[in-house]
């Protein structure tokens, strides 16, 4: 009966949202901010290690639902290891991915099992707001980030 | 027009959701099961045609021509007021103010108290209000140094009677209390609280928002000071909403905003306010959201409020029997004393994909913090989901809804 929405909840997401990876408060994380979707009340605090402008560990913590904790799941898993530079690059691929802009999906790897929120414009926030909050940190930002 | 026979054995649910056309679709090709209506109510087909009417035959500016088009949309303007003013028993039409809606007409009040309240003076609500009802009153506190009481609320969403007592003193200068709870159903028992507030000589605000479509109003029993209400809950359109407020309270208040027909006579040295209600209405208002609010009016009370209210709490108390069934739902908000509202969470699924779950199967519902961030906060949680039961709502649906949440837990695994 719900045949159509495997498409948005794939079984890839069911399964970061049961046990999502790198879910933990780093205590020694070089940079932490919380980001915040005040629509829908998601709030997640994300953690980074810095080593040179590599990303060498991510971790978060936080409430959201299915679609913002597998994002958050599958992000901090994807840019580990990453330089700063090549994190930015994957969440403007994220970004078009998610807002339906045509992307080569191979460049997406994993996160692709997240194509199917461009169809719900009101859960795209959902998708975004772990990347969201990952740029700003990446930018140095201090205060609070909302997607709004 | 609407033969519906109003005692309760009699109520035809069909027939009524005949008059509601947007009712008649399919959504993701499962039939549209409508339970959001706490966020806005449909129209029914009156209240569509009225606004069509106007605009093909009487369309014209109010209080200001001369000729027959405009006389017409004054006397239908009027007769809104009139119709509104019946529907509350209010003592005279002037009472009635229109606004945009609820949030419009609680500003306006918040923004006139600014000159009657200083430092140390405090200002009463509760922990259940909407937001709306929350953030002018903090603004009011911020500009005139007033301090904002807000009473407590216990673990089933009821207003904490002996603490709400304890806060009104000789301090309190003012109260705003929601008359029934967006986010919990529940129903304040404002008659009581207006009568304590009395003792101290406090002036209450009344937000019957919700209460509206529900519960009848009568301003002269409750002797509330205002009761403000917006007409897209209560089957009529956007953009409209009234101000009932006492005549000797308007008639000191300062007006909200400066402009045409809030005036009787302008000079630049001086202007003249209009009277009690146009000192509150400047420029163009909504002038067919006043011929529509009118209409759906009309339409409710024909079949009657106490018959729809007994409609709705059927529905209600089956969905709580219902949802008995299901391990994983809690319900947030189990007042002795509701509305047909039920709030929910469901163990390990959040919210949002609860809401998009259940519009896949063409049932929607409002996932969110419904604009009560302090309610989410005391029962710790994030947001609820929420199925609100309006006058054409049926058992077949509560069936649906039930179903719905089934299917998702299933799928969530
Ligand atoms: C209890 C309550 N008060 C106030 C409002 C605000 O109404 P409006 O947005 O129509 O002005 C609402 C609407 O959700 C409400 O439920």
């Amino acid at each position: 009966m719900l045949d159509d929405l495997r498409d948005l909840y794939q079984e890839v997401i069911f399964d970061h949202n049961r046990n999502p990876r790198n879910f933990r408060a780093m205590d020694d994380a070089d940079r932490q901010i919380d980001g915040f979707n005040p629509l829908c009340g998601d709030r997640i605090t994300l953690f980074i290690k810095l080593t040179g402008n590599k990303i060498s560990d991510a971790s978060f913590q936080g409430q959201g639902c299915a679609i913002s904790t597998a994002s958050a799941s599958l992000m901090t898993d994807i840019v580990k290891g990453q330089t700063e530079d090549e994190a930015q690059n994957l969440f403007s691929l994220f970004h078009k991915m998610a807002t339906g802009e045509h992307v080569e999906m191979d460049d997406l790897g994993k996160l692709a099992v997240l194509a199917g929120v461009c169809e719900y414009p009101a859960r795209v926030k959902c998708a975004t707001l772990p990347w969201h909050t990952l740029d700003a940190l990446l930018k140095g930002a201090e205060e609070p980030v909302t997607t709004e | 027009m609407n033969q519906v026979v109003t005692n309760i054995d009699g109520y035809d649910v069909e027939r009524i959701r005949q008059d509601f056309p947007v009712l008649d679709q399919e959504i993701r090709g499962k039939k549209l099961v409508y339970l959001d209506n706490a966020a806005t109510s449909q129209k029914p087909k009156t209240v569509i045609d009225s606004i069509v009417n106007y605009y093909e035959n009487d369309n014209a500016n109010i209080h200001r021509g001369v000729h027959t088009l405009s006389e017409r949309a004054t006397l239908s303007y009027e007769n809104a007021r009139k119709t509104v003013a019946k529907f509350m028993n209010a003592e005279s039409e002037k009472e009635i103010v229109f606004t945009r809606g609820a949030t419009e007409a609680i500003n306006l009040i918040a923004n006139a108290f600014a000159e009657k309240l200083s430092a140390g003076d405090e200002v009463l609500i509760t922990a259940m209000e909407h937001h709306s009802n929350i953030v002018p009153w903090q603004m009011l506190c911020e500009k005139t140094g007033a301090v904002l009481k807000v009473a407590p609320i216990n673990e089933r969403g009821e207003l904490i009677l002996e603490s709400f007592e304890a806060l009104v003193s000789k301090k309190t200068k003012f109260a705003a209390i929601s008359h029934m709870s967006n986010a919990l159903g529940t129903i304040n028992p404002i008659k009581q609280m207006i009568d304590l507030l009395h003792q101290f000589d406090v002036p209450v605000l009344i937000d019957g928002a919700q209460a509206i479509p529900h519960i009848t109003v009568d301003v002269q029993a409750l002797d509330c000071e205002f009761y403000v209400f917006s007409g897209h809950k209560l089957y009529a359109p956007t953009g409209i909403g009234a101000l009932y407020g006492k005549m000797e309270q308007l008639e000191q208040m300062a007006p909200y905003q400066a402009g045409g027909d809030m005036i009787s006579v302008v000079t630049f040295d001086k202007t003249v306010y209009n009277k009690v209600p146009y000192k509150f209405e400047a420029g163009t208002p909504n002038i067919v959201g006043t011929i529509g609010l009118g209409a759906a009016i009309d339409y409710v009370t024909n079949i009657g409020v106490d018959a729809i209210a007994a409609h709705e709490n059927s529905l209600l108390e089956y969905a709580v029997e219902q949802s008995k069934k299901i391990d994983k739902l809690r319900i947030i908000g189990t007042a002795e004393n509701k509305g047909a509202i039920m709030s929910f969470v469901l163990d390990g699924i959040h919210p949002h994909d609860i809401g998009t779950m259940m519009d896949h199967q063409g049932i929607a519902v409002r996932a969110g913090h419904h604009c009560a961030m302090p309610v989410m906060d005391f029962f710790g949680v994030p947001a609820t989901a929420r199925a609100s039961f309006a006058m054409y709502n049926t058992h077949e649906e509560v069936d649906a809804l039930m179903a719905g949440i089934e299917n998702l837990i299933e799928m969530f695994g």
